[in-house]
């Protein structure tokens, strides 16, 4: 009985870690560039652009490391294309946002169903092409030893490398977001641009580098939806996550490890999701999937309602630098 | 003076647009002094220390720096070239702490931990030689103005700053602040260091400087010898016309109770009690002035008293009656239909809109007027005859109702603003800062014009922060410190050193 509930907890959590990694690298993603002063919508577009670039080129040459190069290339030419639209152009950053997402519906298909003519989708990728789970060193040798061996062959070993990855990227995150002197200025041209200037650092060119950083985490992000989680790119897969990221980055209060934090909730209620659909709840009954599917997202407006408090943005988030004003 | 000047710029040229900033500039600036550049607002001050700094690339001219040209594109090159400065708008990251802003720019590595030690070492001594305390951890943002203009000013000594160049230092400080800053510059200065203040204050330029290079609209009119200069003749050259300085006003003869405050709090949307317990009066035929450091509540307050803003606690009488609670539907309405007149601080956020025509911004607030328009309709031609009026009444200039009110110069804004209240006959006239970024013509103009509003018997409330406005305009005067009175004072005992105290929160009301 108690083994049996060990086995279920260890499989949710499990399942929470895998579901959280996209939302973890997007809402990290996400903080370095309002961190920066750019309001980023278009974590969801190049989340998506990155995951068709991946399952596509990971396609093409059979090796998921090209996939996730071209991921990380795709998703940084899009974060230029946003930065040149809001930082060299002073463009709305919102409307840019908004447009990289359409642009990256639409293109993906589109370019789906001319390369692979799978109605929108790629191919299902063999194996080989995709990241697979890995076995940890005596994660089998322990798996019988009762809960540390248990939890550590269920849920620490049995990933694939991006969830490694995004696990290291963690630390070395909030690292260079408080403890390195990019890091300062990152937060410095988020809050007054105008000290960042006087202070003689180009504010441009450090937005653009916090959108190349921004970029390469969407990448792998989208890369893990589709070459290593899932096995194919399908249309809109990425399915608000980007949204959902930057709920979390909010809730977080654009702190590192708030924001993973958040993401592991928003992951936990949709890996209890999973595991309610067609479950019979006493007294009410079978919940509708549809209602069941539903409760991240319902989540997150709860959240974002009431629970966050203030939240206070980098005080030059959205607003074009102009040296006149 | 002998010697390669410190800092020489040569035909230095800047056009923003269609406006010239500077035209053609020529400034020495001779090693080891304190040289002064005063000019009225908009006289291209700000610009060509800009240049100096690299914050703004000139069209044409050179600077050099020892002798040696350089080429300043940005601040990054000013810094190198040893040139730091202070901005009047300061430039600090608010979340940050001291150390951080420090830091920021002059971080001494890729982290941060090694150049943090050595600034902190380094940062004691400088704040020690030039007594310059300032808590390195404390948040800016919970530091008050003094301090943190300490830190702009460690901030370029942190970077190794020769020439030091202070835009409008004064603006936000007690005289005692003041004080204390001159004789940091003296000290620097008798370091063979160099200092450009910028200011337009005549009197400190007299205190302070050596040399004063004197502008206006985006030339160098003169280059003078303090010592052989005088207010006057700074003031001149500075408006090319005389202008008389002092207020000639007769003794008030206050009348009735016109406004009475009992106890007026306010509390802030981040939960800050901004007005804590405000009681005064205002009569007929008087003005009231309330001095104070910016910032410890005077905005809160008449914005309060012109029903903006609303109460956590106390009740404003008018003639005796309780006004409608401020920040109500209707209380603006109501305080303009008893003749409460409200010229606020800020005029481009809340005394006009910018975009609009000035006849729109001239009747803005009394745009449900009889005269204006039948119904939900507005009369262009009623609009543009009354705004005809105030501009011929108020010397508002150019006469051009159609035109939009931003292309007016601020004295010019103001006056509009000032004559669309006036014009209404107020019983009370609450005012802020009316001559803040406004021409010394102007200045003029509006000071008068407020004194002949007194001399009519009504009662008018002046809230400003410079303290010569002050003095020059108000009968009696009161003192806010962190949103309390800290002290009233009739003007013939007022002196700049006592207000300053009580301005600092130093001294127990008078």
């Amino acid at each position: 009985m108690i083994d049996d509930a060990l086995a279920q907890a260890v499989s949710l959590l499990a399942s929470t870690v895998r579901l959280a990694v996209p939302l973890v690298l997007a809402s990290l993603a996400g903080l370095f560039a309002e961190r920066s002063g750019v309001v980023d919508i278009g974590l969801e577009g190049k989340m998506l652009s990155g995951a068709f670039a991946a399952a596509s080129v990971a396609h093409l040459s059979g090796s998921p490391w090209a996939g996730l190069a071209a991921a990380i290339a795709v998703s940084i030419a899009l974060a230029m294309v946003h930065a040149y639209a809001c930082i060299t152009q002073r463009g709305n950053q919102v409307v840019a946002g908004m447009a990289i997402n359409v642009l990256a519906v639409g293109l993906t298909v589109v370019l789906a169903y001319a390369w692979f003519n799978e109605g929108g989708n790629t191919p299902a990728l063999p194996d080989p092409a995709r990241f697979k789970a890995i076995v940890l060193p005596l994660a089998r040798a322990l798996a019988d030893v009762p809960v540390l061996g248990r939890v550590y062959a269920g849920l620490v070993s049995g990933h694939n490398v991006i969830v490694y990855m995004t696990v290291a990227l963690i630390p070395v995150v909030s690292f260079a977001v408080f403890r390195t002197r990019f890091g300062l200025r990152l937060r410095a041209v988020g809050e007054n641009p105008h000290a960042v200037d006087t202070a003689g650092i180009s504010v441009a060119a450090l937005r653009y580098r916090a959108m190349v950083a921004c970029g390469t985490l969407c990448g792998i992000a989208g890369a893990y939806l589709s070459i290593a989680q899932g096995a194919a790119f399908q249309r809109e897969m990425t399915a608000g996550r980007g949204f959902l990221a930057l709920a979390a980055l909010i809730f977080g209060k654009w702190m590192p490890v708030p924001a993973v934090l958040a993401c592991l909730l928003f992951a936990f209620a949709d890996a209890v999701q999973g595991r309610l659909q067609g479950v019979s709840l006493p007294g009410i009954g079978v919940v509708p999937v549809q209602a069941i599917q539903a409760l991240p997202y319902l989540l997150t407006v709860l959240l974002l309602a009431g629970f966050v408090g203030r939240a206070v943005a980098p005080k030059a988030s959205g607003i074009p630098y102009n040296k006149e004003k | 003076m002998e010697g390669v000047p410190a800092l020489a710029l040569a035909g230095v040229d800047k056009s923003f647009g269609a406006v010239h900033a500077n035209r053609a500039i020529d400034l020495s600036v001779a090693q080891g002094s304190i040289h002064g550049i005063v000019g009225e607002n908009g006289a291209g001050k700000s610009t060509l220390m800009g240049i100096a700094y690299g914050y703004y690339r000139p069209d044409a001219g050179t600077i050099r720096v020892d002798g040696r040209v350089v080429e300043i594109s940005e601040p990054q090159d000013a810094i190198r070239a040893g040139i730091g400065m202070v901005h009047q708008h300061f430039m600090l990251v608010e979340t940050f702490t001291v150390l951080e802003n420090i830091l920021l720019g002059a971080e001494g590595g890729a982290l941060l931990a090694r150049g943090e030690a050595e600034a902190r070492a380094g940062l004691a001594r400088l704040m020690a030689e030039y007594a310059l305390e300032v808590d390195l951890d404390a948040r800016v943002a919970d530091l008050d103005v003094g301090a943190q203009q300490r830190v702009e000013i460690l901030k370029a000594l942190w970077r190794g700053a020769r020439i030091l160049i202070l835009d409008e230092p004064t603006a936000v400080l007690t005289p005692q602040e003041t004080d204390r800053l001159f004789a940091l510059l003296a000290k620097w200065r008798d370091q063979g260091r160099t200092v450009l203040l910028i200011t337009h204050k005549l009197r400190e330029i007299l205190a302070i400087t050596d040399r004063v290079t004197v502008m206006r609209r985006g030339a160098v009119v003169a280059t003078l010898e303090t010592a052989r200069t005088s207010q006057a003749e700074l003031a001149e050259l500075m408006v090319g016309r005389r202008v008389l300085l002092k207020v000639d006003k007769r003794a008030a003869v206050p009348g009735a109770e016109i406004l009475r405050a009992e106890g007026l709090r306010h509390v802030d949307a981040r939960g800050i009690e901004r007005l804590r317990g405000i009681s005064f009066a205002v009569h007929a035929g008087e003005i009231v002035g309330i001095a104070g450091v910016a910032g410890n509540g005077q905005s809160e307050l008449i914005e309060a008293l012109a029903g903006l803003k609303p109460l956590a606690g106390g009740r404003i009488l008018f003639k005796g009656a309780p006004v409608d609670p401020p920040g109500s539907a209707d209380a603006c309405r109501s305080a303009r239909a008893r003749r409460i007149a409200h010229v606020p601080e800020d005029r481009l956020r809340m005394g006009l809109v910018a975009s609009f025509a000035a006849r729109e911004s001239a009747i803005l607030g009394y745009h449900d007027d009889a005269d204006l328009g039948s119904g939900p309709f507005l009369d262009p031609d009623a609009t543009r005859t009354r705004t005809n009026r105030l501009m011929e009444a108020f010397d508002v200039r150019p006469r051009l109702p159609e035109l939009r009110s931003a292309n007016f110069s601020g004295g010019n804004q103001q006056k509009l603003v000032l004559g669309r209240e006036i014009d209404r006959d107020p019983e009370l006239l609450i005012v802020g800062q009316p001559t803040r970024g406004v021409d010394i013509g102007a200045i003029e103009f509006i000071h008068r014009r407020l004194v002949d509003l007194r001399d009519a018997g009504k009662a008018i409330l002046l809230v400003s922060c410079e303290l010569d406005e002050i003095l020059s305009l108000a009968d009696r005067i009161l003192v806010m410190f962190d949103g309390r009175i800290a002290g009233e004072l009739p003007r013939a005992a007022a002196d700049e050193r006592q207000l300053g105290l009580l301005m600092a929160g130093v001294a127990a009301a008078a």
